[in-house]
């Protein structure tokens, strides 16, 4: 089991909620101010440095035109870890494929930064969430198709290195590629992708890539995972090792159970704060007509709870937290159910939680509840946990609604 | 009917000189009470854009001028001749793509609050971004009298996905460059026939002042603006818009 540790950079500084009408897309920068986002980029990059010093995989992302995230290109977060950290993994979850015009420079930036880092870099291609169509003024129509042509063109330029190749794509045109430098990692960096759906999780098992879902909790988890599995083993004739599945929860452990109760409900801030109205949410092509036309009605909206409980997001599966006891019982529970993973995505600081208790969680985590997970892990046969969790009876009463749908992208 | 190796629903009703329709974004209207007091007069011939409708987008299609040459090849095939076109909104849009590109079946143009050139600079809003507006924010700039406007919390289901549909087919065809083709004012100078526009007074979404800018780049192009009436004049008031038509057509 390896562990990951991931925070969104969010400017948490804002006036109340009522005073805007979305946290995405639309809230003027006149509310970001310069001197304090300096501040927080620095703290947010000092954290992730710790994860170095710890022992835990480094995890980031990029949003564009938000509070909630203040990375509109996690490339360059990423360059700065290469050279700030010397031991972490560099996890980038991922890039968004199909808003990004230049397939190209996206197989250019990690190949540098993969050779500046001697080879750290995992590499994530998502699909995006449906407020960057705005931002990136990019029709969200067939985004997932966009995404797997520039996939194909990304690990192409990677491999090739016998000269220029020429990529004449539905959606991209490059007649010259030959990428300096090439990735340091050969034949690539490992490449991970987000998947929402059984159905979207084929092309990655196919493609034998690490396949992450974020958020989906207990009502979710199953069939996106058995989709992976079915599909591995359909085109590999073998089990999907666990090391090709991944899952992201908020997670925050303290010394004792109300020290954890308030570093979480801190954590909490994520999904709280997440304030977006339909127009952002409801881009014309990102949802099939059935779900767009339930935002249009007013039944979802942004996919995400403004009014979160703790209880509730823990009974979910969408938040690990409690003591260092306790959170390896409700992982080693949401992992025998998923029918088990090899990568443990947390996120681990959000909203005000400070420095401090951010690092105290990262540290109860590793020396008191990894060692426990990796043990729990390490001779586990694949076949044998997907076959004990088909045999387990549904968890009811954890109904996630739309919940996280447009988060397993 | 099939055209180009698709299935494409194309509804004709009435007599008489043929009359070519094209809808907006909203989708289909040739069943609307202005479109049966037309059919007293003309014949009509109302495709639905592909993606409208409930129907199918095809693979390769992206933009206008995909909708383009489907109607110059539905020309050629019903063999039409001395043909008044009519197009709404993005389907205004559509019918002045046709018209520069080949108009030898055509008689007459109107065009019925079109979008499909920028009459301002880099900076100025020339066309509302209909998928940037609050649903509230919409109503009010697309109709006179809100209280017409659909109401999503009320439709049945079905109808509800139909109109998604149509917002996604929208978004195909207009998205990026948003709502206009930067070519076709130089194409103009091609229009050779009789073009009538009929505005809403009240539109939001394309202004009057939009509306009489558009009108002045087409050569002896004229211009009904409608009360009381905003995007969508035949909705709103379709007697004036009937007899505005067959005042220019009649």
């Amino acid at each position: 089991m390896k562990s990951w540790w991931f925070t969104e950079d969010c400017y948490p500084h804002l006036p109340d909620e009522s005073t805007y009408r979305s946290i995405r897309v639309d809230l003027p920068n006149a509310l970001c101010e310069p001197e304090v986002a300096h501040d927080l980029y620095n703290r947010y990059l000092d954290l992730w440095c710790a994860c170095d010093e710890i022992g835990l995989g480094i995890m980031l992302n990029e949003h564009h035109q938000t509070a909630t995230c203040m990375v509109p290109a996690a490339p360059i977060m990423l360059g700065i870890l290469a050279r700030q950290t010397s031991k972490s993994r560099l996890l980038i979850l991922g890039n968004p494929l199909p808003n990004r015009n230049q397939p190209v420079r996206v197989a250019e930036e990690m190949a540098l930064v993969d050779v500046i880092s001697k080879g750290r870099v995992e590499c994530g291609f998502v699909r995006s969430v449906p407020y960057e169509a705005a931002a990136a003024n990019i029709l969200p129509y067939k985004g997932s198709e966009r995404m797997w042509e520039a996939h194909d063109l990304i690990m192409k330029a990677w491999t090739t290195h016998d000269g220029p190749f020429n990529f004449e794509g539905k959606y991209y045109h490059h007649r010259q590629v030959n990428i300096w430098p090439r990735p340091y990692q050969q034949p690539h960096p490992p490449v991970w992708i987000t998947m929402g759906s059984a159905g979207s999780a084929v092309p990655v098992a196919q493609h034998k890539h690490v396949g992450a879902v974020f958020l989906a909790g207990y009502p979710r988890i199953r069939s996106v995972f058995d989709g992976y599995r079915q599909s591995y083993l359909d085109a590999h004739g073998e089990h999907a090792p666990l090391d090709r599945l991944a899952y992201l929860g908020l997670c925050y452990i303290g010394e004792n159970e109300r020290e954890a109760e308030e570093g979480a409900r801190k954590l909490l801030w994520y999904m709280e704060a997440n304030k977006v109205p339909p127009e952002w949410s409801n881009p014309p092509g990102y949802h099939p007509p059935a779900v767009s036309a339930q935002v249009m009605k007013g039944v979802t909206g942004s996919g995400v709870p403004t009014n979160p409980t703790l209880e509730n997001q823990m009974a979910r599966g969408n938040v690990f937290a409690g003591t260092p006891d306790q959170v390896f019982e409700q992982i080693k529970a949401f992992w025998e159910y998923s029918g088990g993973f090899g990568h443990l995505l947390m996120m681990g600081q959000a909203g005000f939680l400070s420095d401090e208790d951010a690092l105290k969680s990262m540290k109860l985590y590793k020396s008191e509840v990894e060692p426990r997970l990796i043990e729990l892990a390490k001779n586990a046969d694949p076949a044998e946990l997907w076959e004990k969790s088909k045999a387990m009876p549904v968890k009811d009463g954890v109904d996630l609604g739309n919940f996280g749908v447009e988060f397993v992208r | 009917m099939k055209l180009q190796g698709k299935e494409i629903d194309v509804v004709r009703k009435g007599s008489g000189q043929p009359l070519l329709l094209l809808h907006g974004g909203g989708g289909p209207i040739a069943a609307m009470p202005f479109a049966d007091k037309l059919a007293e007069k003309f014949e009509i011939i109302a495709p639905t854009h592909p993606g409208f409708g409930g129907s199918k987008i095809p693979d390769h299609f992206n933009r206008v001028d995909d909708l383009v040459f489907l109607y110059l090849d539905l020309l050629d095939e019903l063999d039409l001749n001395d043909v008044i076109l009519m197009g709404f909104s993005m389907g205004g849009w559509t019918a002045v793509e046709l018209a520069t590109m080949n108009s030898t079946r055509l008689s007459k143009m109107i065009l019925v609050d079109p979008v499909g050139v920028k009459v301002g600079g880099r900076e100025d809003r020339d066309i509302a971004d209909v998928f940037a507006l609050p649903g509230e924010k919409l109503v009010e700039l697309m109709f006179h009298d809100v209280s017409l406007a659909p109401k999503p919390a009320d439709m049945p289901d079905d109808q509800l996905q139909l109109m998604a549909a149509n917002r996604i087919a929208l978004g195909v065809y207009t998205w990026d460059p948003y709502m206009h083709n930067p070519k076709l004012p130089h194409r103009l100078h091609r229009i050779k026939m009789p073009t009538h526009f009929i505005w809403g007074e009240s539109d939001g979404i394309v202004t009057v002042d939009y509306g009489q800018k558009y009108c002045k780049l087409i050569d002896g192009a004229t211009m009904t603006v409608i009360e009381n009436a905003g995007h969508s004049p035949q909705v709103e008031q379709p007697e004036a818009f009937v007899d505005a038509v067959f005042k220019c057509a009649g």
